[in-house]
């Protein structure tokens, strides 16, 4: 009786080592030391990124008399500078139309051509969603240069337009291959239902498919519009004039000036440009993992 | 009531307009549901690539339509050093930079797979390097890497006195590439980091409580139980990564340019340099086409990736 009582008390209070492992120092040691070096050094460079747009040019140069890491008298000074002596707020505003615009038409058609190959079964839809995952791989550094000759032959040469029209080749695939995996996810019967009901294939998509959709068109749209937000290579390509670039482009090429980098302004036009995406991410934090690792399952 | 609502239906559904019947007739609606998106890539993505390719066996410079060359502009860039050069950097680059990637992005995963307070704060702060332009974060490397005032160097020799002088990170070449690496798999960790721990949360529990049944050690989980259950999303994960660290242009453009002396070029820059800025559009066609045969390759790789995991899960290939 006291053997059979002692029993499960002794494998309570002695467990195997996988208690062992959990234990204290260890899980100290193991888990949360290496997580925070790896914290530490993913996010330095935004803190370095933010504490050069404020400090000013003195102390930038000096780390004898200031210690480097901190602040001791922050301006508002590149900041300024950025948005009365340059034509930053353009940029800003043309990064922002370009990319709306680009994530709207690649939403559009992503959404349709989804729903033809996961709902509007026909033969070949398989083949179709095959060809489109293969534009996916397809990277921008092949496409530049005949996609600039393309442009001009368009006469869509230094102007937001041709940009709105090309993004949307990395963009659709990405949507399309998203979107695809959350309409497998609505289940077929509610579909069925509407047409025996006699409802339209169109009004099943506007009515039925797209509302259940919602997650996976957020998921879509703000991935879309981050992408867009960043793109490089393109902009660089087709834009020429200074008033029409893109943040990205903008900062390398207009503000970068001379032998002497004017590191306070180039940092705060960094922390500028990246805080819209920044502030959007945090909003739908999850959107962009569901998106990000849905694309990647599937 | 349904004997009043029934004629109203029946009139409703008698008389669709000849427009409706037209998008509700399969056929139609299949070409007009696909034809945005399947034109949208036809002019702007198979079209230009058809378009490179033939570029690529041309002289065409800006401004003027050129001859076909045939192998021309290939036999040139085969006897040109700054060609190999750029080959040989892209794939120093890739090979590193995906080691250190997957080595340390898997290991991020591993660690978020445990639980711990702040776990979805910590999850979303760790892909802020890959949310943000990687144009403007390559800025803040560059000034990371300022000669004069890095941040690097200050600590290493003023508070650290490990060294007596400064670091000249983009100076010299070898510095300057494996400073552009450092830089490529600092952004790359968060995407490998958040994919893999995906893969990592569909591993059934069940298999590692067995394992440790039959007295398997920590390292004997991963090895057999962790790593062939992550081998079909590592694949995947890694085609993706390596076709675009190969072709990438942003950051090495926004650091270096290629420099110092034409030493980091990839050949995506190079491709930039000679086509747009140089003008001359049939070589750097020619340069952006050489990098195709090195993406099918990652591509096939790709394919089986996604084939085996089908086969792992007992689904049928659909």
């Amino acid at each position: 009786m006291t053997d059979t009582a002692a029993q499960p008390a002794a494998v309570a209070t002695t467990p195997p080592d996988t208690m062992a492992w959990d234990s204290g120092l260890r899980r100290l040691m193991m888990i949360y030391l290496p997580l925070g070096c790896f914290v530490l050094i993913l996010l330095f460079p935004f803190y370095w990124m933010t504490i050069t747009s404020f400090k000013p040019n003195a102390e930038l140069m000096n780390y004898k008399e200031h210690n480097p890491f901190w602040i001791s008298s922050p301006t508002l000074a590149h900041i300024k500078h950025l948005l009365f002596n340059t034509a930053y707020p353009r940029w800003l505003w043309t990064t922002m139309l370009v990319a709306i615009g680009s994530t709207t038409l690649s939403l559009i058609a992503s959404t349709l051509a989804a729903y033809a190959i996961e709902r509007l079964r026909f033969r070949g839809s398989p083949y179709v969603g095959l060809g489109i995952y293969l534009a996916y791989l397809v990277p921008p550094s092949i496409l530049f240069i005949p996609l600039a000759t393309v442009v001009v032959q368009f006469g869509l040469f230094d102007s937001p337009l041709a940009l709105i029209l090309v993004y949307p080749t990395f963009l659709v695939p990405f949507c399309t291959w998203l979107l695809i995996g959350y309409f497998k996810s609505i289940p077929y019967e509610l579909e069925e239902c509407a047409l025996v009901d006699g409802a339209t294939r169109l009004q099943i998509l506007r009515r039925i498919t797209l509302p259940l959709a919602v997650p996976g068109l957020i998921s879509a749209g703000i991935f879309s519009f981050t992408l867009s937000w960043n793109e490089f290579i393109y902009a660089l390509a087709f834009i020429q004039s200074g008033a029409n670039k893109t943040v990205p482009v903008a900062i390398l090429t207009e503000l970068v000036t001379g032998d002497v980098y004017q590191w306070g302004a180039l940092m705060a036009g960094s922390l500028l440009g990246s805080l819209p995406v920044a502030i959007f991410y945090s909003l739908f934090v999850d959107y962009y993992v569901s998106s990000l690792t849905g694309a990647v399952k599937e | 009531m349904s004997v009043t609502t029934l004629p109203t239906l029946a009139l409703a559904r008698r008389q669709p307009s000849w427009l409706v019947r037209l998008f509700d007739y399969k056929p139609f609606l299949i070409v007009m549901c696909l034809a945005p998106a399947i034109g949208l890539l036809a002019v702007f993505l198979t079209y230009p690539l058809g378009l490179g390719i033939w570029l690529a066996f041309t002289d065409t410079t800006i401004g003027r339509k050129g001859d076909f060359v045939g192998f021309e502009n290939f036999q040139y860039l085969l006897t040109d050093p700054l060609w190999w050069n750029a080959v040989f950097y892209s794939v120093v680059y890739t090979g590193i930079a995906t080691f250190g990637k997957f080595a340390l992005g898997f290991w991020l995963a591993l660690l978020l797979n445990n639980h711990f307070p702040f776990k979805s704060l910590l999850r979303a702060i760790i892909l802020m390097p890959w949310i943000v332009p990687t144009v403007l974060s390559a800025l803040a490397f560059w000034w990371i890497y300022d000669p004069q005032f890095s941040i690097i160097s200050y600590l290493l020799v003023d508070v650290l006195h490990w060294r007596t002088t400064n670091i000249d990170f983009l100076g010299s070449p070898w510095p300057a590439r494996f400073s552009l690496i450092a830089a490529n798999i600092w952004r790359g960790i968060p995407f490998v980091a958040i994919s893999l721990l995906a893969g990592l949360q569909t591993i059934s529990p069940s298999l590692y409580e067995a394992a440790m049944l039959d007295g398997a050690t920590a390292w004997q989980r991963f090895r057999y139980i962790t790593f062939p259950m992550m081998m079909p999303i590592l694949a995947i994960v890694m085609t993706f990564s390596i076709i675009f660290t190969f072709t990438d242009f942003q950051l090495v453009y926004a650091i270096t340019r290629g420099g110092p002396g034409n030493s980091t070029h990839l050949l995506a820059t190079l491709a930039f340099q000679r086509g747009i800025a140089g003008g001359e559009l049939g070589e750097g066609a020619a340069i952006a086409v050489s990098m195709i045969p090195f993406l099918v390759f990652a591509t096939l790789f790709s394919y089986f990736g996604l084939a085996r995991r089908k086969w792992q899960q007992g689904e049928s290939n659909d």
